[in-house]
């Protein structure tokens, strides 16, 4: 269905559950999920609020095309402000949990206040119910899913919930659906824990409809489905090696964050890449591996699923983690393996097995893991801190234990939840922190990717590339080829790219989609779908509108522009090797450009023509 | 002429008349490349004047499929293959479509 037009409120404090009718002139300018429900929490809190506190709300939000059968319309975000970074957060899962939600008959759910004791929300339909959540409070993720199902006996029942990272109070806990699926970075897991909600399980049978324009809708996305197919991207290279297939390439560009980004190319990266993945193991002949996975109406299958070595030493005489699970995709290899030093595909496995069991971002563990084996190699942190482990780049078992310790929020874990920024800060080495606006870096060195540079600096949400994935056009060619080397045209293409991820994310679609489809093919499933005129330019229009109302969210929050940069480290040290060899960032020379394309003062602030120009 | 080194990288032609460089085939062309490794690359010697589409034409690399090319990881656009860019000690490495993110 495009619309249900019905938004659940879950008060938490007084432990009421209700619906009202959803904004509709709202959602003709801002879409739905990310943009429809940042609007909706720019209304309704203070951006200046404390994100841990009762003040700060959460939403679990749909797009339009969630739950239709547009190709990949399974999305859903979260969004929140993030204790992480205090910025505006939104992080965006697949999985099936959305369009479960779209099918119990609501567009959103509002989480406001805090619940006296730990509780999880049972939506049967139009039915909600907060739930003592005595049983599954202190367990995993994994624990609390299969609890749940038992007690409600329903396979098709889908959950969305934290585990005992977020419940320590880990900064960069996820909010996990679907056993592997997670809305991942920020810290929203965070929020969700903070105000006692467990989890979300919802069971809905409503069934699709609400299509604007049935009959053009089926025209629109099937003609989609046709392009995703043969497409060279999507149609085989995403299900083949999944984003894993980036590990060798962007090595081989000398854009791989290494070793806390002291360096640009991992010289075990071949071992933990994509092609990896499928090599036999000596124990048993099987590859890490198993098979690719879709989540719900995705015709690209890049999921991965895989299955750690049995005689690997995380998991000897612990059959819980023999199965298959959600293995690892290019950003979780990356910052478990290059970041760290660390070439053991298994013991990365692992660690990603214990980030979606106990639910935290393995971006920013690995960055944060790594960037306490700098301090430790400095002799600012040692084993006394660490309760005696060996923090040693390149260490696998240093890894794995910290994953343990980071999953219970046990001794040093209790530190290494802190994030990157504030790890830094508190052993005395704020400039080792990799991160922008206390957000930790994905997989891109921007010493490599100028353009990624801009966008991590100005990302809404810290460091990011999914904000602004330049890489498409810089490295890869989509849609056209730009150089990585040069500042020339990445303010416009950094612009482009914000605005157009901003109007994809509020769709209900997959961002992967656009290896495939340009917004042309997307306009016209959306417009077929749901009220509002959707043209390709509309969607661009609404996308530049979001990323401005996210901007004034974060200004309204105390953020400045001296927020948008980077660590010295990317301005002032030069990559060693590879093509970029000699190369520092050159934010300097993109962000005031920046600033003018976008319509802002030189001090980074939306001008009010420009606010006026797009209704914000 | 491309010649595939042999495994003592010992050159058949005459010294200074050859330029060796390191190929690597990754994602699917990996069966392409023979012997290989998890590092994905072979030894290859060419004479002087050999473009990027001789390397790939010669390892039966269907052309549509060598979508990322890059010399000493710099992209060499389609319109570039067919020049003499090949130098001594450089490394080609070849995909086709991926992507992620």
């Amino acid at each position: 269905m495009a619309w249900t037009r019905n938004v659940l409120r879950v008060n938490l404090t007084q432990g009421s559950c209700s619906t009202e009718p959803l904004n509709m002139e709202w959602a003709e300018k801002y879409l739905g999920q990310r943009g429809l429900a940042s609007k909706y929490l720019a209304e309704e809190i203070d951006p200046a609020c404390d994100a841990l506190s009762p003040d700060n709300k959460l939403i679990m939000a749909t797009g339009p095309l969630t739950g239709t059968m547009a190709a990949t319309g399974g999305r859903y975000s979260v969004i929140t402000k993030s204790p992480l970074t205090g910025a505006i957060a939104c992080s965006n899962s697949g999985g099936f949990i959305g369009n479960e939600i779209k099918n119990a008959g609501f567009d959103m759910i509002i989480f406001e206040g805090k619940s006296p004791k730990p509780v999880y929300l049972l939506l049967e339909n139009e039915v909600a119910t907060l739930c003592p959540a005595d049983e599954v409070w202190g367990k995993s993720v994994w624990e609390t899913d299969e609890i749940l199902h038992t007690k409600y006996q329903d396979p098709l029942l889908r959950i969305a919930g934290v585990g005992r990272a977020a419940e320590q109070g880990c900064l960069y806990a996820s909010v996990v659906n679907d056993l592997h699926r997670a809305a991942g970075r920020s810290g929203v897991g965070t929020v969700m824990a903070s105000k006692n909600l467990k989890a979300v399980a919802v069971r809905g049978t409503k069934g699709v409809g609400n299509i604007r324009d049935p009959k053009a809708f089926f025209k629109a996305t099937n003609e989609g489905k046709r392009a995703l197919a043969e497409n060279a991207m999507t149609g085989e290279g995403l299900g083949a090696l999944g984003t894993q297939a980036l590990m060798n390439v962007i090595n081989e560009v000398g854009a791989m964050p290494t070793r806390n980004m002291r360096e640009v190319q991992f010289e075990g990266a071949s071992k933990i890449s994509g092609e990896a993945m499928l090599e036999p193991r000596e124990s048993d002949g099987k590859a890490n591996l198993t098979t690719n996975a879709a989540c719900f109406g995705c015709t690209i299958a890049c999921g991965r699923i895989s299955t750690i070595d049995p005689q690997h030493y995380t998991i000897v005489n612990r059959p819980e983690y023999m199965g298959n699970s959600g293995g690892l995709e290019y950003e979780a290899a990356w910052a478990l393996g290059s970041d760290t030093g660390v070439d053991d595909l298994d013991a990365l496995t692992y660690a990603n097995f214990l980030c979606n069991e106990d639910g935290y971002d393995p971006i920013s563990f690995g960055a944060t893991v790594a960037a306490a084996m700098e301090m430790f190699e400095l002799g600012a942190i040692t084993t006394k801190d660490t309760g005696g482990l060996e923090l040693k780049f390149g260490s696998a078992e240093a890894l794995t234990k910290s994953a343990e310790l980071v999953s219970t929020g046990e001794g040093f874990g209790k530190d290494l939840g802190l994030g990157s920024k504030r790890l830094c800060e508190k052993y005395g080495h704020p400039e080792l922190s990799m991160t922008v606006k206390g957000q930790e870096f994905p997989a891109y060195d921007p010493r490599g990717v100028q353009g990624m540079g801009l966008a991590y600096a100005t990302s809404n949400r810290g460091a990011c590339h999914l904000r602004g994935y330049t890489v498409s056009s810089e490295l890869l060619g989509v849609p056209v080829k730009t150089d990585p080397l040069s500042t020339e045209g990445k303010p416009d293409l950094v612009k482009a790219f914000q605005d157009a991820t901003a109007a994809v994310d509020s769709s209900g679609l997959c961002v992967f989609t656009t290896f495939g489809w340009t917004l042309e093919d997307i306009a016209p499933q959306v417009d077929a779908a749901c009220e509002g005129n959707w043209t390709a330019e509309s969607m661009v229009e609404a996308g530049e509108r979001i990323w401005n109302l996210e901007r004034k969210f974060n200004l309204d929050a105390g953020l400045t522009a001296a927020d948008d940069t980077l660590p010295e480290r990317l301005l002032k040290d030069a990559a060693k090797t590879g093509p970029a060899k000699g190369k520092v960032n050159e934010l300097g020379k993109m962000l005031p450009q920046y600033y003018e394309v976008r319509g802002w003062t030189p001090e980074g602030v939306p001008t009010d023509a420009t606010l006026e120009r797009l209704s914000v | 002429m491309v010649r595939e080194l042999q495994t003592s990288g010992a050159s058949n032609a005459q010294d200074g008349a050859s330029v060796k460089i390191t190929f690597k085939l990754y994602a699917s062309l990996t069966p392409l490349l023979p012997g290989t490794g998890t590092d994905h690359a072979t030894g290859v010697e060419v004479d002087p004047g050999t473009s990027v589409l001789d390397v790939i034409d010669q390892f039966k690399v269907p052309r549509e499929s060598a979508h990322l090319v890059l010399l000493n990881g710099v992209f060499i656009a389609p319109e570039e293959r067919h020049k003499p860019l090949l130098q001594d000690g450089d490394t080609l490495a070849i995909w086709p479509p991926v992507a992620g993110g």
